[in-house]
């Protein structure tokens, strides 16, 4: 609104000096729902600041507002206070702009259209030429493992791979800013840990930053440059704790090198750094936030908290 | 007849739902089509038997073989009746399917169309066709066939309306918040979510429809209008105590009502091969 005028260019604009260094910021930000059973302050006083190419995860209990916060970047509702600006643009135009990318828990693909066609939806809808089209969706497919599966159709699929194709679909157009709610929380832990093996690297190779909502520590711990630890009724953000995996030390904290840096180390993370003694750490550095600061025993290494 | 052809199909479609059997698949495929067959033949015999052994009065039951003559007979006169009431019966189903259509679409978008549109309808849902014969037809005059065919359109607009409008409720709010992340415009929500959604409820208000339409349009020849049709020739015959003629196009209609039945149960078939698959999506 009052922001200075950004060109609305695709992603190539990142890289110019004049792109706004984060991807998304959250001022101020409340959130109150009217039911019938009062007002319900699902958000409030939220800051947070995500850089371009930096993957934050939201984590926090059921009713912490962790989707909601999500929703209100990409525009599914509004806040009742405060500004967002995604790109320097308000929410809408940034949605208008198709400026993220978007998955869902459930993978939502049209059982009526191939996986091909899946993918392919939101590049029609943008009037893409069909060539082009087709180019890109044999690109995406490839990158999520599914090209033999192009012309089946979503319910020949497991729900690991209908959930790939979900993703294909929220990159289809290169977005600078993914922003994911639970998208492998449906999922077996051998394909989620599949999944997030997948994510790490593909968020790497397009240097997108990423919003990813999870109720789960060890996902957010491997996924996360930083994971935003939040509370309920009112959801608050509580803490945000900088993850420091396998030796690898990132930049300054929500500034656009440091995000590079993360970048770039996070590609390294492979299922290795499960085992690793700071991923560890790291998870128990989650734990005791979301546990209110308060040490809480760390015996058991690994132990799934959700 | 409307009810049991989905259910087959329905039971033979999940094999999990089918009840168990001693027969092999084929035994019990055969068995379907040859059950049917033997009891419309053993009817037959008996209608038959009734009529040239035990004597029933020919007046009150003309016989099959009777029947069978009529139809060879008068087969120019019965062709060109069918024609003339499935033309009616056909322009009615296709412009109260339009109608109905574009109705429910409205209402779907806009609550108050549905509100104001409601009693309308229900009103329309329980119009005799009786009743608005005479009146179309002497609105539209004698000589037109017109009144016919509004009356087969308002009869097919019911089912198609109630249906599609079902139809386009059943988007799913991830597919629709997806539309909406990818800023999709109102005419390409209703292109690629929408319509394709509500396609298998929009077919099978066609499908019942259809059988109505043809009743529609045969029944109000009944209330006076040019001659021609089935219905008019069926009054006719009877009028003029021909009975097996007139027997011979009700045969007539009865065919001319499962054409139009199998036809839109093929065209369901056909288009919504893909639309209501099982499994997790």
């Amino acid at each position: 609104m009052s922001a200075p005028e950004i060109p609305a260019g695709p992603a190539a604009s990142a890289a110019s000096p004049t792109a706004p260094a984060s991807a998304v910021e959250v001022r101020a930000v409340d959130k109150v729902f009217e039911t019938r059973g009062g007002l319900v302050h699902a958000l409030e006083g939220i800051d947070l600041t995500v850089a371009a190419g930096e993957f934050v995860s939201l984590i926090g209990p059921s009713g912490c507002g962790k989707s909601t916060l999500m929703r209100l970047i990409a525009d599914l509702d509004e806040p009742s206070a405060g500004a967002i600006t995604v790109f320097g643009k308000t929410p809408t135009q940034a949605r208008l702009d198709q400026e993220y990318g978007i998955a869902f828990q459930q993978a939502g693909l049209l059982p009526w259209r191939t996986v091909a066609a899946n993918v392919a939806l939101p590049l029609e809808l943008h009037g893409v030429a069909s060539a082009a089209r087709a180019a890109k969706v044999g690109e995406l497919l490839d990158m999520v493992g599914l090209a033999d599966f192009a012309d089946r159709y979503p319910d020949q699929l497991s729900g690991g791979m209908q959930q790939r194709v979900a993703i294909a679909r929220s990159l289809a157009e290169q977005p600078r800013l993914l922003l994911m709610d639970e998208p492998f929380g449906a999922l077996d832990e051998m394909t989620r840990e599949k999944m997030q093996s997948d994510l790490v690297r593909i968020s790497a190779e397009t240097g997108a930053a990423v919003v990813f909502v999870t109720h789960s520590i060890p996902e957010a711990v491997f996924l996360s440059d930083r994971v935003v630890v939040m509370s309920p009724r009112p959801g608050r953000i509580r803490e945000i704790v900088p993850m420091r995996l396998g030796g690898a030390v990132g930049g300054a904290v929500g500034s656009e090198a440091g995000a590079r840096a993360d970048a770039a180390t996070r590609a390294e993370r492979t299922d290795d750094l499960r085992e690793d003694r700071s991923f560890f750490d790291m998870v128990t550095a989650v734990r005791e936030a979301l546990h209110g600061g308060t040490p809480v025993a760390t015996g058991a290494r690994g132990v799934e908290n959700r | 007849m409307t009810a049991t052809v989905p259910t087959r199909a329905l039971q033979s479609g999940r094999p999990g739902a089918r009840r168990p059997s001693r027969m092999g698949p084929r035994t019990e495929a055969t068995l379907r089509i040859v059950a049917p067959i033997t009891v419309g033949a053993v009817v037959l015999g008996v209608w038959q038997f009734l009529v040239s052994v035990v004597g029933v009065s020919d007046y009150l039951l003309p016989s099959p073989a009777s029947i069978l003559e009529e139809l060879a007979a008068s087969w120019d006169s019965i062709v060109s009746a069918t024609l003339i009431t499935g033309t009616n019966a056909l322009v009615g189903l296709v412009a109260g399917t339009l109608l109905g259509i574009a109705l429910a679409a409205l209402a779907a978008r806009w609550n108050a169309v549905d509100r104001m549109s409601a009693p309308v309808i229900a009103a329309l849902a329980v119009v005799p066709i009786v009743a608005l014969a005479p009146v179309l037809n002497s609105m539209f005059g004698a000589d037109s066939q017109f009144g016919r065919q509004a009356i087969a359109a308002i009869a097919s607009f019911v089912p198609v309306f109630v249906n599609t409008l079902r139809g386009f409720r059943q988007t799913k709010p991830v597919h629709r918040e997806l539309m909406r992340a990818y800023a999709a415009t109102p005419g390409q929500v209703l292109r690629t979510l929408t319509l394709p959604t509500a396609r298998p409820f929009i077919l099978t208000g066609i499908r019942i429809a259809s059988s109505l339409a043809v009743i529609s349009a045969l029944v109000a020849e009944y209330f006076g209008g040019p001659r021609g049709g089935l219905g008019s020739l069926i009054s006719t015959s009877a009028a003029s105590s021909a009975y097996a003629r007139a027997w011979a196009y009700v045969v007539a209609s009865i065919a001319l009502g499962l054409l139009f039945y199998l036809a839109t149960l093929a065209l369901e078939r056909l288009v919504v091969r893909r639309a209501n698959p099982g499994g997790p999506r």
